[in-house]
């Protein structure tokens, strides 16, 4: 798989995570493509951290309409039923727990949920944004991500990163599989079949636990 | 009342070393005649609090392009990479705050509230030097309000008044900020007569408005 083809087949893994009637926030880049894949027997309201819920596909240049971004700045559309708020409310619906889904990049995840996400001190401090809120709000947390990073483990036992939250996340899902984040530990719950467990842990930083119902990883 | 003024008016007590909210997200609902203002004025040391800096180009980021700020509250500085340069050569002191941490921090300072109390940024570096309260077992961040001298804020339409609506995702921080500063001066891409303005539906009640500017007016 190229970049982009690993990229669209982690967006479509993600997508069938999504349920009827769920408030979901998509964080830019990889995550932004889950949009595209929503099954199409349910109906997801996808909520924009600056100020609205319902956001749309990218308009066309007729019915484009200034005045209405994404968090990444970029113009999209409301679809109908949607509506627009100011920022206080925005992020009173992500940290009050309105949100049932978010689902975010990562720079390193680690075996106790923890996240770092938003700064590699002394070269990147792009700042958190809304990161850090919707991590401590959204009553589900999917990483989506490519597994290693230039073969550098990405999921390790302890994030070496400023961390963006601790113990927050549910999920993390890669083109090798599906890991769920427990008490225990992290457990492969699905794996590509392009692949071995042990590839898979070896390509892991942290003791990966195999789930005794390993399924396969489809999209 | 009449609320409407000339935009050099509006920005004449704006001075060196004051602090402003500056309304927008990446520039999306951005004053973007009042900062070219205050830039031409040529104001310095401005403590700015923006939830993002824009582009260089675009929205307060403009004001950190022409070196104009020397401390800055926000969420995200990373589309604008003058902010990032001055942080790293300690030409601009950053604190880089949650964006809806930063939303409450100004809405405490404008309604009256002592503080807020949020779990976001436990267990991390936003949690330096801040106090931890527990409340009913649970811990959380107490975080303090900030005010500012003036508020430069954008809308679709105003009237005489200052009551505001706002168009799209553009509202975002323009609302809260209203409350929180001295003075609130307000770019309308309209303005109407009062009465115009359908009560029921106005986003920012003309309270917290001290100038309106015709920002269509200026611009033909």
């Amino acid at each position: 798989m190229d970049k982009l083809e690993m990229q669209e087949f982690i967006a479509k893994r993600v997508a069938k995570e999504l349920e009827h009637g769920q408030i979901v926030n998509l964080g830019i880049g990889l995550p932004t493509k889950v949009a595209n894949y929503v099954p199409d027997d349910i109906e997801v309201m996808f909520q924009s951290e600056n100020g609205f819920v319902g956001l749309g596909p990218t308009p066309t240049e007729e019915n484009l309409d200034p005045n209405i971004v994404n968090a990444g700045g970029i113009p999209v559309s409301i679809k109908p039923g949607g509506a627009f708020f100011d920022s206080s409310t925005s992020f009173g619906i992500i940290r009050g727990g309105h949100v049932d889904l978010t689902v975010l990049g990562a720079l390193q995840v680690d075996e106790k949920g923890n996240i770092a996400n938003y700064m590699i001190p002394g070269k990147l401090v792009p700042g958190m944004g809304g990161a850090m809120d919707l991590l401590n709000g959204a009553k589900k947390v999917i990483v989506a991500m490519a597994h290693t990073a230039k073969g550098n483990h990405k999921i390790l036992e302890e994030c070496d990163l400023p961390l963006t939250a601790k113990g927050a996340v549910d999920r993390i899902i890669t083109e090798m599989g599906v890991i769920k984040v427990t008490t225990e530990g992290l457990v492969l719950t699905e794996i590509n079949p392009e692949f071995t467990v042990e590839e898979v842990q070896e390509a892991t930083g942290a003791k990966l636990y195999v789930d005794k119902d390993l399924r396969k990883m489809e999209v | 009342m009449d609320k409407v003024i000339g935009i050099d008016e509006a920005i004449k007590d704006i001075r060196d070393g004051d602090t402003l909210m500056i309304g927008g997200f990446m520039a999306n609902g951005a004053p973007e005649k009042l900062v070219d203002a205050l830039i031409e004025k040529g104001v310095k040391d401005i403590t700015l609090i923006s939830t993002d800096t824009g582009l260089v180009t675009t929205g307060s980021g403009k004001l950190i392009a022409k070196k104009l700020v020397k401390k800055l509250y926000a969420s995200h500085i990373g589309t604008n990479k003058e902010t990032g340069r001055q942080m790293n050569e300690d030409e601009t002191d950053v604190e880089l705050v949650p964006q809806g941490t930063l939303v409450e921090r100004i809405r405490a300072g404008g309604y009256g509230l002592g503080g807020i109390l949020t779990k976001t940024g436990l267990g991390t570096l936003v949690e330096d030097g801040k106090q931890r309260v527990t409340v009913d077992g649970e811990d959380y961040l107490l975080e303090k309000p900030l005010k500012a001298d003036f508020a430069l804020i954008h809308a679709a339409k105003a009237d005489r008044n200052g009551n505001l609506v706002y168009k799209g995702s553009t509202n975002n921080f323009n609302h809260v900020m209203t409350a929180a500063a001295e003075v609130t001066i307000v770019e309308a891409d309209e303005v109407v007569e009062n009465g115009d303005l359908d009560p029921n539906f106005v986003h920012t009640p003309g309270v917290f408005v001290n100038h309106v500017v015709d920002g269509g007016l200026i611009n033909g």
